[in-house]
């Protein structure tokens, strides 16, 4: 069978990153770019379930600028098989992006979509349940745990409290939650056979989807700063504070 | 205008977010309809029918809704809220599942986690795990949001005195079953909503030493949460993870021990009203946002709490 891995290029996650001075967004000149976290474990968990035979081909994909080929050469790396970018300098947002990837689910059939359960630039969590609304696919969210079997996927999500399994229909869109594998890092002589993997670009037109933005970012602000507050020298003066000065507890 | 807002609760009881949410609603104006969907759910109807400000309660009681499976409740949602000008949910693992399937299925973009309303049709949503605060503006003719609870005073849950309607729109849409759920039973409140929060990182080194937190946790009438590195080491699970990819909590007073404050559990927390860090490392960045820092070692600094208390 085969899968579906989109992903997306986002600043590493070890940046912090800075608002512009003019509230436009955040500096992203001359920031470390890198695959979103959840994302690598998109791949991991595809690249596992072809080490156990369930998945034929692996399809990594991607929405946004040129530079993605970047993520897309590291997805096939870790073993991806091959890969489309559909390149635009347009601000990607959920929706716009969900209805490229049904594009992409048109064209190339897969029976099964991985993806992360959010992006950590924009927090927004939605794309996999929009491209599974969009597809008519069964969505199976935030996953810890995913197994195929009789033409059928289970998926334990993490939900608040505990844990969920539910079964769904194929073809579906799973995201990925953080306990779902520890990706692997890609070694030297697969990131040099990635090289000569495919990798083809579309144009938004070439799929007839139209990338522009519902949503208006009027300005980017920095959060209030908290400010630090004092040592306490023991226990005894924390207790003490947070009664008689803090007053939070009695 | 007319908001229509979806009750988060488990069938039984309503969730105490949908407080929260009502408020959201109250801020960007108009009727509101609170929507509960699920199975054997009447009496989260008549609690909803009760909260103030509310004009309106629909109730979509069937067993396609029962488990809050986001194929069916999102079909609902946009059939039901395709005659409001807004469409609000908690961001909970709920919210989060269904609201951006719903807006799809509408055609329209979604706001996440707002943590403010500017106005009807622009709101304020953190981004970069908190690290900026954008605020933005749709276009879209209906607007669906998921609001960040802990960012809105509850409005009252009595007062109201709604009419309950029942709506018969109920669809299985047949791509999902529900197989099961473990969901963890604890005396302790939940941490979403809980006025004390006690959390552990990796600086606990195992499982076992978080009965150190319960103990000071019970005495309190605290919850318990974790960093994702104590998660990740396989100390507590999932659900107990405060952050940027776990719970989102704003508490009156936030112990946070043998945590070093990476900014994503900082963008879990930072927001609570007291801050107290116990870290053996004084340089750790927690001590930044911290109102009380005590540099100890937190198995002698613990258990001493424990018995001061």
């Amino acid at each position: 069978m085969k899968v579906l891995v989109p992903i997306k290029r986002v600043v590493d996650y070890n940046v912090k990153v800075r608002v512009k001075a003019d509230q436009s967004g955040v500096d992203l000149a001359n920031v470390k770019m890198a695959m979103n976290p959840f994302c690598e474990i998109a791949v991991e968990e595809a690249v596992r379930l072809k080490e156990k035979g369930v998945v034929t081909e692996i399809v990594a994909v991607t929405v946004g600028p040129k530079a993605s080929q970047e993520q897309l050469r590291t997805a096939m790396a870790l073993g991806a098989d091959r890969s489309i970018l559909v390149e635009t300098d347009e601000q990607t947002q959920p929706l716009g992006v969900a209805k490229a990837l049904k594009a992409l689910v048109d064209k190339e059939q897969p029976d099964l979509v991985i993806l992360g359960k959010q992006a950590i630039d924009d927090d927004n969590n939605q794309t996999g349940q929009m491209l599974a609304a969009l597809a008519g696919m069964s969505q199976g969210t935030f996953a810890s745990v995913v197994e195929v079997a009789d033409g059928k996927v289970k998926v334990t999500r993490e939900i608040d409290g505990g844990l969920q399994t539910v079964e769904l229909t194929l073809p579906a869109v799973v995201t990925t939650d953080l306990r779902l594998n520890e990706p692997r890092y890609a070694s030297l002589p697969n990131i040099m056979k990635a090289k000569k993997k495919p990798l083809e670009t579309l144009s938004p037109a070439d799929i007839g989807v139209d990338l522009t933005p519902r949503v208006k970012t009027i300005k980017v602000e920095p959060p209030a700063e908290r400010q630090a507050g004092i040592k306490v020298a023991s226990v005894e003066e924390l207790v003490d504070k947070l009664k008689n000065e803090a007053k939070v507890i009695s | 205008m007319s908001v229509l807002v979806y009750a988060e609760h488990d069938n039984a009881a309503l969730k105490g977010v949908t407080l929260s949410v009502v408020a959201a609603a109250k801020a960007i104006g108009g009727d509101i309809t609170v929507l509960v969907a699920g199975e054997g759910c009447a009496a989260v109807a008549g609690e909803a029918a009760k909260i103030d400000g509310v004009s309106k309660v629909l109730l979509a009681d069937n067993a396609a809704y029962g488990h809050q499976l986001a194929e069916n409740i999102a079909a609902l949602v946009a059939e039901v809220g395709k005659d409001y000008g807004h469409i609000l949910a908690a961001a909970t693992t709920t919210g989060k599942n269904f609201a951006p399937r719903a807006a799809a299925l509408l055609d329209v973009g979604m706001i996440s986690e707002i943590q403010s309303v500017e106005s009807a049709d622009t709101f304020k949503r953190p981004i970069y795990a908190g690290n900026a605060i954008a605020t933005v503006q749709s276009s879209d003719s209906i607007k669906v949001i998921t609001v960040r609870g802990t960012s809105f005073d509850a409005v009252a849950a009595e007062g109201g005195s709604a009419s309950v309607e029942s709506v018969d729109v109920a669809a299985d849409a047949g791509l999902s079953s529900f197989v099961g759920e473990e969901i963890a039973k604890s005396d302790r409140p939940e941490l979403a909503g809980a006025k004390i929060v006690i959390s552990g990182g990796r600086g606990m080194q195992n499982g076992d030493n978080f009965e150190m937190l319960y103990k000071v946790a019970d005495k309190l009438g605290a919850a318990v949460g974790a960093s994702r590195a104590a998660v990740d080491a396989g100390f507590v699970p999932n659900d107990m993870q405060v952050g940027q990819t776990g719970k989102i909590v704003a508490p009156e007073l936030y112990v946070a021990v043998g945590i070093s404050g990476a900014i994503q559990h900082l963008a879990g927390m930072k927001d609570s009203k007291v801050i107290v860090a116990i870290n053996k490392d004084e340089e750790a960045p927690i001590f930044q946002v911290a109102d009380y820092g005590l540099v100890a070692d937190l198995f002698e600094a613990v258990p001493e709490l424990d018995s001061k208390l």
